[in-house]
Order: C-alpha cells, then structure tokens, then sequence
C-alpha cells in the first residue's frame, strides 16, 4: 500500500506518496524530478545510481524509500552547482574526466563520498574506493586524476 | 594539403543551407548528420566550423540530427566523423567564410582580399559586418564549392585546447540524456521477448501470466504479438513488478546449438562459408627457409554499456515520431517504414545522447519496440527502457572469431610470404540494408519478418571480419583470405573496430614470434618491414620512445613487455602501443604507452581520451571479456556474469599524438584496440614465455595455456 515518506532531499524537508519497496532512484528521478541519478543496472552492481545516504554513498536502486525515510539524502543536485561547484565538480571539468558521462553522477557521489571520511586519498585508495562504479568507456584514470586534484594531491 | 576528396555526404547532399545557416544574430546552426555517441564528436565537429569561420566556438550551435533537418550521413561508424562530416562541414564552413567575404568586399567595392576576418567579423575600410547580416536564403542555397578550402601550411588546430561544453552539463546534472525525456502525457512501456531468435509461447503459461500481468497495479495494457509481450503502465514500478513475473512465469521455449568456449575454432569452421579472396599477391622472391603457422581467436563478447537501450515513440493521425540513440537514423526511419508498413516520409527519427555506444548495440531494436507498442497508447508518447538483464540478452554479440596465419622468412630473415585466414560470421546485421526489416521485435511478431544473416562491408570501406586482415609489412607473396560463417543461433553484429581486434593480434603475434625466433628486436624487425611507410615508423618509434623500450634491461620476474602496431583498416589511424604486463595468477596490464598519427589531429584532448579509453576497453575484452551462451541463449546478464575491467584493473596509460596538420584527419575511436590486444599478447610471453593465442587472457586459459606449452 502507498504510503507517504519523509525524508530530507538536498538539504530540503520533503515527503512523498509512494510504495515502501518503491526504489529510491525511481522516486528521485520520477516523483521528485531530479535526473541526474541514473539507472545503470537495478541490481546494485554499477553504481551509476549512487548518491548520499547521512553521507554515505549508496546504491539508490537497491535502496527501499522505506529504507529512506528519515535519512538525509543528496543528490548530484545537491552535491554543488556551477556558482559554488564542489570541488570534484571543478576538477571533472578540468581534467574533461568523462566521455558518454553515464557514469559520471555515480563516480562524482561515490568520490564526495570518499573525500568526506578521507580529505586526503592515495591513488589506490581512491581505486578502491570507486572499484565498485563502472566506466566502460575506459576513463578511469583520469577520474582518478580529478579526484586527487579535488583532494589537492 | 592534397584538393580535398568529396565526402559522399557532400555528393549527396551538395547545398550549404544543408549544413550550415546563420541566425540574425550571427550565431552559427551546423547541421551534421553525424551523432553523439559518448564520443564527443560534435565537440570535434564545432571546432571545425569555428576555425574555418573564424569565430567563437561557442557561437556555433550544433543542432541535434533528426530525419526531419539533417543530411543522410549514415550510420555514425567506423571512425569516419570527423574524415566525413568534418571534411564537408569544413568545406561547407570555407565556402560559407569566402561567399561573405566576397560579398562584403562587393558591397564596399573593394577586391575581396582586402577584406579581413577576425573574431567572427568581416572589416574594410572602417566598415565590420558580421554572419547574421551577410547571409541570405540565396547564399545558403548555393552548391558547396570545394575550391575555397585554403591550405593549413603545417598549422595546428587553431582551437585544440577547449574543452567539450558538455562536460560541465554532466558534472553539474544539466545534461538531458534520452532516458531522462519524460514528454507530457507519457506512459511507461516494457516488451518482453525469448532470449533466442526462434521460440514458441507455452500458451497454457500465458494464459495464467495474462491475468497476473493485468492484475499489477498501474498497468493499464497488455499486448501479445507472436513472440512479444507489451505492458503499458503508469510508472516504472509497475513495469518492474510485470518483468519478474514473466521471467518466473517460464514462458517461452527456445533453444539454439551453440558452441562450448574451447569448441568455438571448430565450429566457426564447420560451419557453412562464403569464402572470398581479400588479397593475392606473387611477386618474386627468394625461397622460404622458416614457416612459422599458428591459429588465433577470441569468443562472443557483449557491448556492454553503463546505460540501457530506450527509446520514446508516438503515433499521431498514422505518422510515427521516435526519439532514439541510435547510430544511424535514417536506417532506422526506413527499417521502421518497412516493419509497420509506412512510406517512409511518415517516419520522424529524432537524436538523443544515450549512454556509451561502442557499435551495433539495442538502440534501434528498443526503438522499434517503443514504436510497435505504441500503436496501443492511443495517442500517448511511449517511453521504453530496457533492463540490465534484457540489454545484455537481446542486445547483438560481437562475433567470435579464428584467424590462422602462416608466414615464412628467407635464409636473411625476411619476410617472403604471408597468408592469413579468417573465420568469422558476418560483422553487420544493422538495420536499413536490406530489403526487410532489420530490427529484432520485427522478426518476433506474429507475423515475422526473415532475420537476414550478418554480413561484412566490402574490403573497400575497411571489411568487416577481415578487417586489418592485411599485414601492413612489406611481404612479397601475399595471400589473404575471408570465410564468412554463413549460420547465425545468436545474433551478432558490429562492435569497436570489428575484426581488427583479432587480426591484429594475429599479425602482431606472428611478427613477435618470428623477430625472437630469429634473435631480432621485435621493434627493429618490424621497421626493416616497414621502409615503405614513414609514418607507421614514426608511431613505432614514438612509442618506443615513450616506454624506454630500447633501454628496458632485465625486468622483475613474472613483468613482461610487448609491442602491437596496426594502421587501423590499412587507410586509417597509424597506432603503435607498447604494453607492460604483470602475471600471477593472471595477468594484469601495469602499463600502456601509445602513438597515435591521426593525420590533422582537431581536438588533441578529445583524441587522447578516444585512443586512451579504447585502449583499456580492449585491455577488457583481451584479458577478462567472453559471452556465456547457452541453449537458452545469453547467460551472462548482468555485471556479476559479464564482468568488465574496474579501477584497481585499469592500467596507467600514457598517449602521444604525432599532428600531421597538413595530413587528412582520421578518426580516433578505433585505432588503439587491435595493437593494445597484440601488446598485451606479446608482453605475456615477454614475461612468461607463454603464447597467448586465443581470447581472453583470463586465469584458467593462461594456466591450461601454461601445462601445453609446458612452461
């Protein structure tokens, strides 16, 4: 049965009428709007659809908004915008760290992620901390690139 | 420069209007044919436009393809954007530039080569005027002539440096990609299909699932067609609850033969062939004193994109309008024409940026599964999507592939005579060739159209299976054969730089395992063979240069190196990578050091990552990628069964350019995956002293390789 959730979304109070197993990416991408998280798989084994859970990336597929309410989630929205980027956001950019950039929103979340609990990462550190986000277009490197600049290595 | 070629897009489509038109504004409108497929070509196309203009890149708006707007370029392919549509929008752009130009000088009445062009703006005599008020509907509708393309003189691109916008409208979620379209009144839509060419319906099974699938909350449809079940619901998870009750439900069966991995040499084979000549050559030469013969190969391996297949369609008063990702649009709207039976002018195939595209992938099918599930919509726009499960499983294969070489040398350790046998099914099943439809929903109705059997360009336009299947190696006999398997269980079609893969490898692997055998660098060997080609020995040595390979010494125990060159379809990209691999229980690549002469190189950074990002997808393929099929068809359906490369896989990749400004430009995407799978190759036996031959390198085939050869 649907039932309403609250949750907080990019720093905003928000509550939404949904099913409890209802996946958290569908109810960001089609309740709320917000496309930037992106369907890679469904089955938690791409990342594509990362985003922050209390500051933790999570897999938004394999999320229940169920599971999400009450917690604090954020987005690629939310993560910066073009007047005050975060500064994986700038780096990307700098680095042209991306090709199809379907991966993108997934490696910038899980990276965020990352320079929360590690502000100062080693190259294989931030390896490993991305192993699970796929990039088939092969542009690993340089977004491991961005992200030790982010980190001002 | 030599006086350009006309590209066969121009010949098509001569008018400048077609390419190029300019708002009151100034702001430039270019029209290409060509699409983005993950790989930034509109990128490399507007700086095109804006060097021969003379104006802002971003001043120059590169309008989306539609079949409604854009010249017929194709199918976005084989490393020809920017030698095709580049080469005719820059003739369209030098024409657009002179025909101002000389029309400023005759309004000012002075000779056109007083006239300056600097930042967008034509100035004489104290007077400026700009595009937007020197262009007319007359001047646009003029045929492009070639004539007014003036020589580089040894420059560089004028504008290399920037960036591609569309960067930052992905890092910042600016980006509309195809999945993210929502138009107003959309419904979701999902087909469901066998996972083999053929089945039958348990109709007692689809009698129990009909019911179940319209009982799902938010389902407002269900439509049977033959083979394929369509579901319209009001959202995603409605459609998410009807796809696990069909897999649970068992409904179709099907089976096809379908060679086990060790067997698949074999069956390609002992198959039915069409057996052509590629190349025979029998010149004089002095008599063999070594041969040296051996087989190569590789699996069915899967596209597998980050994104899925989608598409939107939408009927009104019996016109079709479809939004898609595919790589050819105008072969979409005519196989869409043929499947529902439409003349072709009441089709609208529109372009939207879908996910990573690395050849003949799901994105016509899923558009053709919108379009046919539409019909039920009344009107609505359909979005379609495919799952994870169904983009590996109904997605074409890139076919498996055996190529065998036998090439001898003289008493001098020359080469005297090359042949090379390739068998492959077909590279090509892509919609818009043949005389029915090429799409897969259309061959799963209840009224069938025949699936054609995959076939191969002609050797002319670069081959398909006997891609590169001509050595590039000064050799005086010459034989060089095709065997195209004419038997089909699975689908297969074109994938990243089709059977260059393998035939490289091949080549690269013979020239390797001769230099050694006869106590030659293989570096040194190759460029003896290669003193008719300068800038295939300028790669070689470029990327010599860049690993150290001269000065490399002793290495640490189980760390190898190895070299693979290609000049890719033998007209394209020249690309030498020099690999360092690590072997324990498999085999890791530490490291790639690639050269690449891609002619007049337009967007160096763009290039670098096309040439670096092939390299480590085919570093994928090579070491870890094969499809598991079954009599049920594609088994490996997901990442956990289809892994691909990962960061802590990824080896560090070094590229270098060598810009041949006054060289046509040639196209990037494909030219580093055929030499990085030989590189990889010849560093494993480099470390091990282990040939691999066949494809993929995993763990178990080096170990089985390791007892055979008994190292």
């Amino acid at each position: 049965m649907p039932a309403e959730f609250a949750f907080t979304l990019n720093g905003q109070a928000t509550t939404v009428r949904a099913e409890p197993a209802q996946s958290l990416l569908e109810i960001l991408r089609d309740t709320c709007g917000l496309k930037a998280t992106r369907l890679g798989c469904g089955l938690g084994q791409c990342g594509a659809c990362t985003v922050l859970v209390d500051g933790e990336a999570r897999h938004a597929c394999d999320t229940s908004m169920e599971a999400a309410a009450g917690r604090d989630v954020t987005t690629l929205e939310g993560l910066g915008s073009r007047a005050d980027p975060h500064p994986l956001q700038t780096a990307f950019v700098e680095e042209q760290a991306l090709q199809c950039g379907f991966c993108t929103t997934g490696m910038l979340m899980c990276g965020a992620a990352l320079l929360r609990r590690n502000p100062r990462p080693g190259e294989q550190e931030i390896r490993q901390a991305l192993d699970g986000n796929l990039c088939r277009c092969g542009v690993h490197n340089r977004i491991v690139r961005a992200v030790r600049k982010a980190a001002g290595a | 420069m030599n006086p350009p070629a006309i590209p066969e897009g121009l010949r098509a489509h001569p008018r400048l209007g077609q390419w190029l038109t300019v708002a009151p504004d100034g702001r430039i409108r270019a029209t290409p044919g060509k699409v983005d497929i993950g790989q930034g070509i509109s990128h490399a196309l507007r700086l095109i436009v804006a060097e021969e203009l003379q104006v802002a890149p971003l001043r120059v708006e590169m309008v989306p393809p539609s079949t409604r707007h854009s010249p017929d370029e194709a199918v976005t392919s084989g490393s020809l954007s920017v030698q095709h549509s580049g080469a005719a929008l820059r003739l369209a752009a030098a024409h657009l530039r002179e025909a101002c130009r000389a029309r400023f000088a005759q309004r000012l009445g002075v000779p056109p080569e007083a006239v300056t062009l600097a930042g967008g703006f034509f100035r004489a005599r104290g007077e400026r005027a700009g595009y937007g008020v020197l262009v007319d509907a007359s001047l646009l509708d003029a045929e492009v002539d070639p004539s007014h393309l003036a020589p580089r003189a040894g420059q560089a691109s004028a504008l290399g440096a920037l960036g591609r916008s569309d960067v930052a409208e992905k890092v910042f979620g600016e980006f509309q990609y195809i999945q993210d379209l929502a138009p107003e009144g959309m419904v979701h839509g999902a087909v469901f299909r066998p996972r083999t060419l053929q089945a039958q319906v348990h109709e007692a099974v689809w009698s129990r699932l009909l019911p179940r699938l319209e009982a799902i909350e938010g389902v407002s449809q269900v439509v049977r067609d033959g083979l394929l079940v369509g579901v319209l619901a009001e959202s995603a998870h409605a459609l998410a609850q009807a796809a696990d009750r069909v897999v649970l439900a068992g409904l179709w069966q099907g089976e096809v033969e379908v060679p086990q991995p060790y067997e698949i040499a074999g069956w390609l084979q002992s198959q039915p062939l069409d057996s052509v000549v590629i190349e025979q050559r029998q010149d004089e030469a002095p008599a063999a004193a070594r041969t040296f013969r051996a087989e190569y190969g590789r699996g069915w391996l899967q596209h597998a994109s980050i994104g899925l297949c989608c598409a939107l369609a939408q009927w009104t008063e019996g016109a079709l309008q479809v939004t898609s990702h595919s790589q050819g649009i105008f072969n979409l709207r005519r196989d869409l024409a043929l499947a529902f039976g439409l003349p072709v002018d009441a089709v609208t195939v529109s372009h939207a940026e879908g996910a990573g595209c690395y050849g003949h992938n799901g994105a016509d099918d899923v558009a053709f599964d919108a379009a046919w599930l539409a019909r039920h919509a009344g009107g609505r726009p359909v979005r379609l999507q495919w799952t994870r499960q169904q983009e590996m499983t109904n997605s074409p294969l890139a076919p498996a592939m055996a190529v065998r070489v036998e090439a001898s040398v003289d008493a001098d350790g020359r080469l005297v005579a090359w042949s090379q046998d390739v068998w492959s099914q077909g590279h090509g099943t892509r919609p818009g060739r043949g005389a029915t439809p090429a799409l897969l929903g259309a061959w799963q109705t209840a009224e069938p159209a025949p699936v054609p059997l995959a076939v191969n360009q002609p050797p002319t336009t670069g081959g398909g299976s006997d891609r590169n299947a001509l050595p590039p190696y000064a050799v005086p006999r010459l034989d060089v054969r095709n065997h195209r398997v004419l038997a089909m269980p699975l689908r297969v079609s074109a994938m990243r730089a089709l059977g260059a893969h393998v035939n490289v490898l091949a080549a690269e692997s013979t020239m390797d395992e001769i230099a050694l055998a006869l106590g030659r660098d293989p570096l040194a060997y190759r460029l003896e063979h290669l003193g008719h080609d300068e800038r295939a020995r300028a790669v070689l040595l470029e990327a010599a240069r860049l690993a150290g390979w001269e000065e490399a010494g002793s290495r640490e125990p189980g760390v190898g190196r190895g070299l693979g060159f290609a000049r890719y379809k033998n007209t394209g990209a020249y690309c030498a990578v020099v690999a360092e691999v690590e072997v324990q229980q498999q085999a890791r690549v530490r490291g790639l050091w690639i050269a690449a002469d891609l002619g007049l190189v337009v967007h160096p950074d763009g290039a670098r990552n096309q040439i670096e990002g092939g390299a480590i997808q085919a570093a994928s393929w090579t070491l870890l990628e094969q499809a598991d099929l079954g009599p049920g068809g594609v088994r490996s359906e997901d990442w956990a069964t289809y892994p691909i490369h990962r960061f802590t896989d990824v080896p560090a990749v070094e590229v270098a350019l060598v810009d041949r400004p006054d060289s046509p430009s040639l196209g990037a995407g494909e030219c580093s995956i055929g030499p990085t799978a030989a590189a990889i190759a010849n560093a494993i036996h480099d470390a091990l002293g282990i040939r691999m031959r066949v494809m993929p390198f995993s763990a178990d085939n080096l170990m089985r390789e390791a007892q055979r050869q008994g190292a």
